[in-house]
């Protein structure tokens, strides 16, 4: 149902008047998130400022069947938090508060919106530590970082952000408000609805509030920087790493195209004649930790790396991981369209998996940069194009079912933590099968039996 | 349809900008915590992003220029801190004058007030700096004879609008001797001459910093550099490009290059930050002008802040300093639009005895942003405030800032919230340490 004037006033009358958007030139910002070549105009944005209000929100637009479409800041790589037509964006920055940091406990409760830079800060600044941190963190918000189950550079050791929640609000698509989870850190009372909200993409409740577990703060940590003359050397590397169960926090890829581009936008005194890079961070005890150093670079000698680095101070290893988070944005210095890619392997593939990727590249003829999470097998194709050019963007297309098949056939998936929102969505049949397609669609259909929340995302 | 991006005549156009610089966002939202607007809203349409989305909106035919489109585009601050967090090299500077000049041609701003201010200011007073010497010499002679203090005290002031005792309050102290009363048109070096710079003495930097040019010329000799420093001096241009008026800014442009031939200097020195940011960029300026186009380059490359200068020569250490704790507050357009951050710092911590604490946020907006804060007063003080309270827990009692704006708009500051603050150029304390050595030996 299309938005009327009265359902306007309505949200006005919730929300407040400077809390509900409909000018074309609102609601063109919000048309796209951080996905390329996906845009769809909203009919209006809503800004909530507490649970009570998204709940009322959420009620009106249920008794309408209005589309909701929940957006944190917009980062997502899957068009998650693209409007849907003729349906309203309810956006969470404005609830952006951390409302407690339990020393006692270790655990922190944010509002949906805090952004994960954020729960960061307010962790360290009790001496506690939260590990994920995407690409985004300066912006994503945690809301948006449960929804889609984010992973960062440190999954490898720490894992991803599941791996952190105790506890969420939920505002359900009827507008009743559920609290699932605490701070126990074992609790088995019934299902665990707690963990099917987490990587739902919005499409089976609004996030209200995130209740995290914290950990003490590593009390050392080393960084290095490996240089290969071949990619391969530096898959091997990791594979080898991992099967001699080293398990460090950091194993981030980076190829020459990527190196280059970071290198032009941040500084950091990165090699620019080498075909790789691995950066390679440890943490934990400081015996532990010089040995764990100790034995990585060995084994990227082993495999032929020319020169392993070791960052001099933590001032410089907190330069080069802000360097290659800024990595996939800065691939776009080089064409006007980037699109990238989530394929994960298992960790004894990705040598395969490199080479397919660039013999991919090479067979449809496309400028492709990779670089990703190495350690959790997750690799970031980022194909650099116009998506003014429809006969490269077809070739783009084709490149990407090769990889994906490639990925599902050596054993891994189609995303390991972008999500599938739109831009996945053609692609989620083949990897889950049938009747797992089957239980999803039943899930959602009882959470949200008139289907407002996100639709047309992750599946019809 | 492949390339078919949409053409326009006029090149101060959003339509007529290579449409790869609107394309290069990826709408990463990587710049959204830096941007001041977007901070204090949390709203898309006051972001980078979001006005990068307008503007290409309007480049796609998908919106016109609107009402809206046009208040936004004088809401952005201009202070580039986009620019600085944007990895994939987004030129937001470009976009913004584009932007801004379309708005001003299809005059959906205009009002009779307005109109009459841009009239006077950019288009009178800005154009030829002998009205702007002589506005000034009006003003000096009305805060000379007491009146201002005479007229604040009879509390007729009062008669007038909120907004205009604002703005009377805001009228900076002007210098009692200008530039030209305190720099001879040629300054020897001190010692044997390495170089031979030319001094740009800028408009409001001359009648209300005018001190801060003489240091500025002090400094440089005491480093072994002959400056010229003429006397009759032009605008830059940089208030008429930012504000909409590029064939303005051109005039100006052109006026520089001819008094100061880039090939007769080894360097060309700004030391306001927002001057320097634009006079760095004649030859996009004028690129289309065959006769000044080589020569606007050379002029680019030769065209240096001070603070960039003096660490590319190799500063002549002082030997002594009065003990003092400063913070340095970071112009927008020197950190941003000229990425000049650590020598200003390097600067002050040459200075024995001087102990230079950071600033958080130091690179945050003050508000000034060239004239944002008579345009956008609320929006303004929210940014000064906030600076000052980052002041504030430093402890420091000095302030360092390399911009005419940023010094203006710290010293008003300052004096409305009633904290005992020295705003100065980094450039002062390295003379004030040089004086205080006394004569060079
Ligand atoms: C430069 C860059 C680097 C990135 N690096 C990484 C990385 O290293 N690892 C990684 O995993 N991802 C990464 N991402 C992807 C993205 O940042 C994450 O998916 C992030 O968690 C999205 O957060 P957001 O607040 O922007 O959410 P949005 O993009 O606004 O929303 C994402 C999805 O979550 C839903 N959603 C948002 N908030 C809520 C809520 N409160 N309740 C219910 N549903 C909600 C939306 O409907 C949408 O489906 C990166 C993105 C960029 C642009
Ligand atoms: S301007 Fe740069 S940082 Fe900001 S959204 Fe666009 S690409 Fe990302
Ligand atoms: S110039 Fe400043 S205010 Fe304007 S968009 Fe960029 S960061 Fe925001």
């Amino acid at each position: 149902m299309p938005l009327t004037q009265e359902i306007t006033n309505r949200l006005k009358q919730i929300v407040g008047s400077g809390n509900v958007l409909t000018n074309r030139e609102d609601l063109i910002p919000y048309s796209f998130d951080g996905t390329a070549a996906l845009q769809c105009m909203p009919d209006c944005i809503v800004f909530a400022r507490s649970t009570e209000e998204v709940a009322a929100v959420l009620r009106l637009a249920n008794t309408a069947s209005l589309p909701v479409v929940t957006r944190g800041s917009g980062t997502g790589l899957s068009g998650g938090s693209v409007p849907c037509p003729d349906g309203l964006v309810l956006c969470l920055t404005k609830m952006g508060r951390i409302l407690e940091v339990d020393k006692a406990n270790l655990t922190l409760l944010a509002e949906a919106g805090a952004t994960t830079q954020a729960i960061s800060d307010a962790a360290l600044q009790a001496g506690l530590f939260y590990p994920p941190d995407p690409g985004s963190m300066k912006i994503s918000t945690i809301g948006g970082n449960v929804a889609e189950n984010s992973g960062g550079l440190r999954g490898l050791k720490y894992g991803v952000t599941r791996n952190y929640v105790m506890g969420l609000e939920v505002v359900l698509a009827d507008g009743e408000t559920v609290w699932t989870g605490n701070k126990c850190v074992k609790d088995v009372a019934g299902y665990t609805l707690r963990d099917l909200f987490i990587g739902s993409e919005g499409t089976l409740g609004v996030i209200t509030k995130v209740l995290l577990k914290l950990i003490p703060v590593p009390p050392a940590r080393q960084t290095l920087l490996a240089v290969f003359s071949q990619m391969d050397q530096a898959a091997q590397t990791v594979s080898d790493i991992i099967a001699a169960q080293i398990i460090p926090c950091t194993l981030e890829f980076l190829d020459r195209t990527t190196i280059k581009c970071v290198e032009d936008f941040a500084k950091v005194g990165l090699p620019l004649d080498c075909e790789a890079l691995l950066l390679m961070e440890t943490d934990g005890h400081p015996a532990a930790v010089q040995e764990e150093a100790s034995r990585m670079a060995e084994i990227a000698r082993e495999n032929g790396s020319t020169d392993v680095r070791i960052a001099r101070d933590q001032a410089e290893a907190t330069r080069l991981s802000t360097a290659r988070r800024s990595a996939f944005s800065a691939l776009a210095r080089l064409s006007p369209t980037t699109i990238l890619e989530d394929a994960t392997v298992p960790r004894s593939e990705l040598a395969t998996m490199i080479r397919f990727v660039q013999a991919t590249a090479l067979k449809y003829q496309l400028r492709i940069g990779t670089f990703g999470h190495m350690g959790d097998g997750n690799l970031h194709p980022t194909f650099l194009t116009d998506e003014r050019n429809k006969d490269e963007m077809h070739r783009v297309e084709q490149a990407f079912e090769a990889i994906f098949a490639e990925a599902l056939r050596l054993g891994g998936t189609i995303t390991g933590e972008h999500g599938i929102g739109l831009s996945k969505k053609s692609f989620l049949p083949k990897a889950v099968g049938d009747a797992q397609m089957r239980v999803m669609r039943e899930l959602r259909h009882a959470l949200d039996p008139k289907g407002i929340l996100n639709p047309g995302k992750m599946f019809d | 349809m492949a390339q078919s991006a949409p053409v326009d005549s006029r090149p101060s156009h959003l339509k007529g900008l290579d449409y790869s610089v609107l394309q290069q966002c990826m709408h990463c939202g990587l710049c959204l915590p830096t941007c001041p607007t977007y901070d204090a809203t949390k709203t898309e349409r006051h972001s980078p992003r979001g006005r990068i989305s307008l503007m290409r909106a309007i480049a796609d035919d998908r919106l016109e220029v609107t009402r809206v489109f046009a208040d936004e585009m004088y809401f952005c601050l201009g202070c580039l801190a986009c620019m600085t967090a944007c990895p994939a090299g987004v030129n937001y500077a470009e976009l913004f004058e584009h932007a801004r000049a379309e708005v001003e041609e299809t005059r959906l701003l205009s009002s009779p007030r307005r109109n009459l201010i841009r009239l006077i200011a950019i288009r009178w007073l800005f154009m030829d700096l002998q009205r702007l010497e002589l506005v000034g010499r009006l003003i000096r002679l009305y805060q000379e004879l007491g009146l201002q203090g005479l007229l604040r005290r009879s509390g007729l002031l009062r008669l007038l609008p909120k907004r205009l005792q604002e703005l009377e309050a805001l009228t900076p102290k002007i210098q009692p001797r200008f530039t030209a009363d305190l720099v001879g048109q040629v300054t020897p070096a001190l010692g044997p001459r390495k170089y031979r710079v030319a001094f740009l003495s800028g408009c409001a930097q001359d009648l209300i910093f005018s001190d801060i040019n003489r240091d500025t010329v002090e400094v440089l000799a005491r480093n072994g550099c002959e400056v010229f420093t003429p006397h009759d001096q032009h605008c830059c241009g940089s208030l008429h490009a930012h504000n909409g008026e590029w064939e303005l800014a051109k005039i100006l442009a052109r006026k520089q290059i001819d008094q100061f031939p880039p090939e007769e200097f080894d360097a060309i020195i700004s030391n306001a930050g927002g001057c320097g940011s634009h006079l760095k960029h004649y030859e996009k300026i004028l690129k289309d002008d065959l006769k000044y186009r080589d020569r606007a380059r050379l002029w680019d490359r030769k065209l240096k802040d001070i603070h960039e200068w003096i660490a590319a020569i190799g500063l002549h250490p002082p030997h002594t300093g009065h003990p003092m704790t400063v913070t340095y507050h970071e112009s927008c357009h020197l950190a941003h639009g000229q990425k000049i951050v650590q020598q200003p710092r390097d600067l002050l911590r040459m200075i024995p005895n001087l102990r230079l604490v950071e600033l958080a946020e130091s690179s945050w907006c003050c508000g000034s942003a060239g004239i944002y804060n008579l345009v956008q007063p609320e929006m303004a003080d929210q940014l000064l405030h906030r600076k000052l309270g980052h002041i504030r827990s430093t402890g420091a009692c000095t302030v360092a800032s390399a911009n005419p704006g940023c010094l203006l708009q710290l010293i008003n500051g300052a004096r409305k919230e009633g904290l005992a603050l020295r705003v100065v150029h980094p450039v002062t304390m390295l003379a004030e340490a040089y004086r205080q050595e006394g004569c060079p030996g």
